[in-house]
């Protein structure tokens, strides 16, 4: 037994011998050396958001690829000043990311965020952003009331969901018809949030709305697909990712449900089509902030370079996850080697993109007029409709 | 925000809701006999039994691979069909029961040689559990022959297995096809074929003996270790069923595919009365009903409530489930 003792006290040494590093580590890594001729080095700009997991990483898997993209252009361009990306994996999970986002600020050398990718996530990593001082820009979480918060540090570079929802409103009261309509959502801050502004829209609008509840991650959806099939609805809309519109959109169809299906930016991937099958997602409707695939001739240089480093075209975001990186290391390229001013220079100077120009409103959002574009599947390819 | 209650919901929707429910809990069924079997003879919870479950959706995906059957291909129709989901079924088979049996040998085991209490070996499953979860999600194996890229976070499809054809419709629209007849006769068949075996058979008779008493089953000369191992192997096979037949309905699976639905069989296993084959049985086609029906009066989001309290009031009245955990002995 005595031994046993002894070997435990020794792992209980050896872990807070660890932790007392770890702590250490923190403190000292606040120095700051200046690289030869140019920036200080190791600066950091991070892309946060979903990687991996069952939250549909697509998403933030196109938004890291165009900060890589950025980074490493810049960093080609720049000899004298070498930028360090580093990806924080939340895997979209709104209990992973406070930890997550400590660490962030817990490294000095972060300097700024592209992201978080998602809603839920942001209303809980946000804060600790903010309380760290860490500049952010997120390319895709469209909840409306992330901006509410008084966050210094918030910078959304797309239209929100206040945008977005009214469109999907619109579109499918003035360009479907639908006079009777059911709004499923996945729960989320995102997909609720979505789906709760379409269905006060629709309201307004007096068209019937049926809501058949919130689906879980189960991908088993006989409930709400018999309910929707018993409504008998002209159209569906579904606020939530891809992951679960996929399964949702094949099983209305498989059951014999003819209704228009309409869903928003978190399912515009095509992971939804390989959930769906190609006949499952015949004819359904994507909508976004942002184009899909960019086919202007000015984009192409993106898109190759994109496609050279990835094996994979740019998608959704991907652009606006590339302009706001451009962002960031504009500010450095400025002279701007701190959080805070960096943070300044981000939400004082636009900054013309690839994509569009971004200069943003005191709380964070985009000015100008937002657009949201419509998308549509047909055989298996998610083709661009227009303006909403 | 509180349910809005739709008793109508429930009386427009019967029909539909029936057949999914019954489809539903078939694989429930399936499933639930793995847990129940370990329980009887070992009064041990296997909580990586969703994990081997997981294997057999898995094991089917590369059976359809090793047949060539490409996911642009469209579903195959007649004797090809027969022969393409009747070696899935080995593959899923042999997967899960395979896992269920290496399961047992490493994890459980050592364990109970060392007469270890049963809280450990519990700790010992969750563990399991997680670690194959995530050797699953972490580990990417390109089958190149078979072109089978597997077992990274992504979902992995399974479309055009069977395609789900009508075959006739009940009131209000409630579509019968074949994806679902498929389901509930094999899994009927399945079980009543366990059933079969544990009732009659020398080697179920062992299971039973052990069950019963095992010191006395021992003194019998009945060999535990292979009791346990068979005991194992068939939950696994079981499970590797309802993989395949989970991929049949579903048509995708993902390293965390057991998750929920290892918490839903677990459920109909006590709700039917855990340690009791037939318990599972009916245990699994009440959940699925149940947890339907109770979609439709208070909404998709509701399922699990309504299923989790259905299952509180049945343990309040009816302790040991709705059929009893004691049949096992009662039979022998």
């Amino acid at each position: 037994m005595g031994h046993r003792r002894h070997r435990f006290s020794v792992v209980m040494l050896v872990g807070s011998l660890a932790l007392i590093a770890a702590a250490c580590g923190k403190s000292t890594s606040t120095t700051n050396t200046t690289g030869a001729g140019g920036c200080p080095s190791g600066l950091t700009i991070g892309f946060f958001g979903a990687l991996t997991g069952n939250n549909s990483p697509q998403l933030g898997i196109n938004e890291a690829n165009g900060t890589q993209l950025a980074i490493s252009q810049f960093n080609t361009a720049h000899p004298n000043c070498h930028i360090t990306y580093k990806a924080f994996d939340s895997q979209g999970d709104p209990a992973q990311a406070p930890q997550l986002a400590q660490n962030a600020v817990g490294d000095a050398k972060v300097v700024a965020i592209v992201g978080p990718a998602f809603s839920g996530e942001s209303k809980v990593a946000d804060p600790i952003f903010d309380a760290g001082g860490i500049p952010i820009i997120t390319a895709s979480a469209t909840n409306p009331a992330l901006a509410s918060n008084g966050w210094t540090i918030f910078h959304r570079a797309v239209a929100n969901d206040d945008a977005q929802a009214p469109a999907i409103a619109r579109f499918v009261t003035s360009k479907l018809n639908a006079k009777k309509v059911a709004v499923v959502d996945d729960a989320s801050a995102y997909g609720k949030g979505l789906a709760d502004i379409v269905r006060t829209q629709l309201m307004t609008a007096s068209v019937s709305v049926t809501s058949p509840g919130s689906i879980d991650k189960s991908h088993n959806y006989p409930s709400t697909v018999n309910a929707i099939k018993a409504a008998g609805v002209d159209a569906v809309v579904y606020g939530g990712y891809y992951q679960e519109a996929g399964p949702l959109a094949l099983q209305l169809k498989t059951a014999g449900v003819t209704a228009a299906f309409i869903s928003g930016d978190g399912s515009l991937d095509k992971g939804f089509v390989d959930g769906a099958t190609v006949s499952g997602a015949e004819g359904a409707y994507l909508t976004a902030p942002a184009a899909y695939a960019l086919t202007a001739p000015e984009d192409q240089a993106f898109v190759s370079a994109y496609t050279a480093k990835f094996s994979t075209p740019p998608a959704l975001y991907s652009g606006e996850a590339y302009d706001a990186t451009n962002h960031f290391l504009a500010a450095i390229l400025a002279g701007k080697y701190t959080r805070a001013a960096i943070n300044t220079y981000v939400s004082t100077t636009s900054y013309k993109g690839l994509l569009k120009t971004y200069s943003y409103a005191t709380n964070g959002e985009l000015n100008g007029t937002p657009v949201i574009l419509v998308h549509k599947v047909v055989n298996g390819m998610i083709r661009l409709v227009g303006p909403a | 925000m509180l349910a809005a209650i739709h008793l109508t919901e429930l009386y427009k929707q019967f029909w539909p809701s029936t057949v999914d429910g019954v489809t539903t809990g078939a694989i429930y069924a399936l499933v639930a006999l793995g847990y129940t079997l370990v329980y009887g003879v070992l009064r041990l919870i296997n909580f990586a039994h969703s994990e081997v479950f997981m294997l057999g959706t898995v094991g089917s995906l590369v059976g359809a691979a090793a047949v060539g059957l490409g996911s642009r291909d469209p579903a195959r129709t007649g004797l090809a069909l027969i022969g393409t989901f009747l070696v899935c079924l080995v593959f899923s088979m042999a997967f899960s029961g395979g896992a269920a049996v290496i399961l047992e040998r490493l994890a459980y085991r050592p364990l109970r040689k060392r007469g270890a209490s049963r809280l450990a070996a519990l700790i010992s499953a969750i563990g399991a559990s997680l670690f194959l979860q995530e050797l699953f999600a972490q580990t990417r194996i390109h089958l190149g022959p078979l072109n089978v890229k597997l077992l990274s976070r992504n979902d992995h499809f399974l479309h055009n297995l069977i395609k789900p054809s009508k075959i006739f419709t009940l009131p209000q629209g409630a579509i019968v096809s074949v994806d679902k007849v498929v389901v509930v006769v094999a899994s009927v068949i399945m079980m009543v074929a366990l059933d079969r075996f544990v009732g009659t058979s020398r080697l179920g008779r062992g299971i039973r003996a052990v069950a019963q008493d095992a010191e006395t089953a021992t003194l019998m000369g009945v060999n535990i270790d292979r009791v346990v191992s068979l005991t194992f192997l068939l939950g696994g096979l079981m499970a590797g069923a309802a993989g395949l037949l989970f991929m049949v309905k579903i048509q995708q699976t993902r390293y965390d595919v057991g998750f929920i639905l290892g918490i839903k069989a677990f459920t109909a296993a006590v709700l039917g009365g855990i340690g009791n084959l037939r318990g599972a049985l009916v245990g699994g086609f009440a959940l699925g009903l149940i947890e339907i029906y109770g979609a439709s009066v208070f909404g998709a989001q509701w399922l699990n409530v309504v299923a989790f309290v259905a299952l509180v009031v049945v343990l309040m009245f009816r302790p040991t489930g709705l059929l009893g955990e004691a049949l096992m002995k009662a039979r022998a």
